[in-house]
């Protein structure tokens, strides 16, 4: 057995699941995950925390050029499943803004700094929205793809 | 009358023994206690992640050394599962053994440093820290004869490793798996129940279990809160589901508890790699069908794997090119630092590094 794919939660499952705690959140699913709209994320990401997805495994900026995709990887511990959340950023690459998560999951912290940091994502709601390994003052944001 | 005093803020680091590495925390101290803590990272930032996607798959494998430069291995691993997720490769069953076994090696050197380092901040001057080396060292020498690099490994390969181990490998670790459970009882009696370990260790940093899961902690430090989480037995990946062993647990969940967590779990790995010699059988490392320059379909991949600091897991997204389009690792040494102002605040000066070194991380990984 190489790497497995039997705790991911499935796309369609997830996004039901989605849509009794946020109806008409979600925008589409694929085979492990599912797209949210921005606007009804912490609603969405509250009632997965208390459906059981106790732990913010992972945040994650992915710069598709036409626009930032911000990915949550979720993990419950009691049930022993991930999921996976998507989100896209609005259209276009000027000053892409999302809601914090960190009212919900203290985890978002320094995961959400880093997104920040590196991609250049502002987060609304987190309480100390800086650089996290660069330096304040650095202009652009390495991971972008218009960055080198 | 109390003693007026004022609060003043030092800067510990980014140079300095205890910091393991380049890391500064600005804290400010009342007298002796910690009343506030601010980590400051980056000093170690070279950009992996986007260096990354101008590299090819097997090239990155270098990259992965280089993060967590303690625990070469696991980190090799984890990026590989997510390559043959993205890519769907089946991996040679010898292989597979054999990562496992470097794997579990690399867990027990990280332990070793972990704790080694963990007691030298307690202040132990030497002794427990070279005999934690001393065993270190046969394990990077075993490293050596297996894919001749100590630290840099960059043994696996998507499909299996690069090589198969030579023939003296198998004696020398048959020796290092004799000689180890009487060095890890020897540590215990020197440390396990010292009485100074305990008084300054019992109590100090507790946090609890909920606090833990809340703020995304993994690893040893969430086992030993009490929760039995480890992925190897939860989500196994490998063939983890085919050996036995125990999830060492404490639920202090102060710096003893981290502490004796690591220990016992050495034992395991110990286990662990005895079951992985019984069931080892000859055959090719890595199947001929794999490509060397791999072009994953497009799509992305996230596997989660038990390194020895907590969840190391890439998450990556392939456009169908031969680099990676995106490569973000979830690493667990910089998201386990997320409650260390909580940790430390209301402590002593001389408990800060104590606590720093208990939650063991490496800056490599923290900074990337």
């Amino acid at each position: 057995m190489p790497a497995n794919t039997a705790f991911d939660t499935s796309g369609e499952d997830l996004a039901a699941q989605i849509e009794a705690i946020a109806s008409s959140a979600v925008i589409g699913n694929g085979d492990t995950d599912v797209w949210v709209s921005s606007d009804r994320l912490l609603d969405v990401m509250a009632g997965l925390k208390g459906a059981g997805y106790e732990m913010l495994i992972g945040v994650t900026g992915v710069d598709y050029v036409g626009y930032f995709e911000v990915v949550y990887h979720l993990l419950s511990l009691s049930q022993n499943r991930r999921a996976i959340v998507k989100v896209k950023c609005g259209e276009g690459r000027i000053d892409p803004v999302m809601p914090s998560v960190l009212s919900v999951w203290r985890g978002a912290e320094l995961q959400e700094r880093e997104v920040h940091d590196l991609m250049g994502i502002r987060f609304e709601g987190h309480d100390d929205m800086k650089r996290i390994f660069l330096w304040e003052g650095f202009q652009g944001h390495p991971h972008r793809k218009d960055f080198l | 009358m109390p003693l007026k005093t004022e609060p003043i803020t030092i800067n510990v680091g980014p140079q300095h023994p205890s910091t393991h590495g380049v890391f500064r925390m600005r804290v400010t101290f009342d007298g002796e206690e910690v009343i506030d803590v601010e980590p400051i990272f980056g000093y170690l930032h070279r950009g992996s992640e986007k260096l990354a996607e101008s590299r090819t798959y097997t090239q990155i494998v270098t990259l992965t050394d280089r993060m967590d430069y303690v625990a070469s291995m696991t980190s090799n691993l984890s990026f590989i599962l997510s390559v043959e997720k993205l890519s769907g490769i089946d991996p040679s069953p010898r292989g597979v053994w054999l990562r496992m076994i470097a794997a579990e090696l690399q867990r027990i050197a990280s332990h070793l440093v972990a704790t080694g380092f963990f007691l030298q901040d307690l202040g132990t001057l030497g002794t427990p820290l070279i005999y934690m080396m001393r065993e270190r060292e046969t394990i990077l020498e075993l490293f050596e004869r297996l894919c001749g690099a100590r630290i840099t490994n960059s043994y696996m390969r998507p499909g299996g490793v690069f090589m198969d181990a030579p023939d003296d490998f198998w004696p020398a670790l048959d020796r290092f798996l004799a000689d180890m459970p009487h060095r890890i009882d020897e540590y215990e009696d020197l440390i396990s129940g010292n009485e100074i370990v305990a008084v300054r260790c019992d109590g100090v940093a507790v946090v609890d279990s909920q606090t833990l899961i809340d703020a995304s902690i993994t690893g040893p430090m969430l086992r030993a809160s009490g929760i039995d989480w480890d992925l190897r037995n939860r989500q196994p990946y490998e063939y983890y589901d085919r050996v036995k062993f125990n999830r060492p647990l404490a639920t202090a969940s102060d710096n003893y508890a981290r502490y004796i967590v690591r220990i016992h779990e050495m034992r395991e790995s110990l286990g662990i790699i005895r079951q992985c010699l019984e069931q080892i059988e000859p055959g090719p490392v890595r199947p001929e069908s794999v490509p060397f320059l791999i072009r994953p379909p497009a799509g992305d991949s996230y596997v989660g794997t038990e390194s020895p600091k907590g969840e190391l897991g890439f998450y990556l997204v392939s456009d169908g090119g031969v680099a990676p389009y995106r490569c973000k690792v979830r690493a667990p040494s910089l998201i386990n630092l997320t409650l260390l102002r909580e940790m430390l605040i209301g402590d002593k000066l001389a408990d800060l590094f104590v606590t720093f070194g208990s939650i063991d991380i490496n800056m490599g990984e923290v900074d990337r």
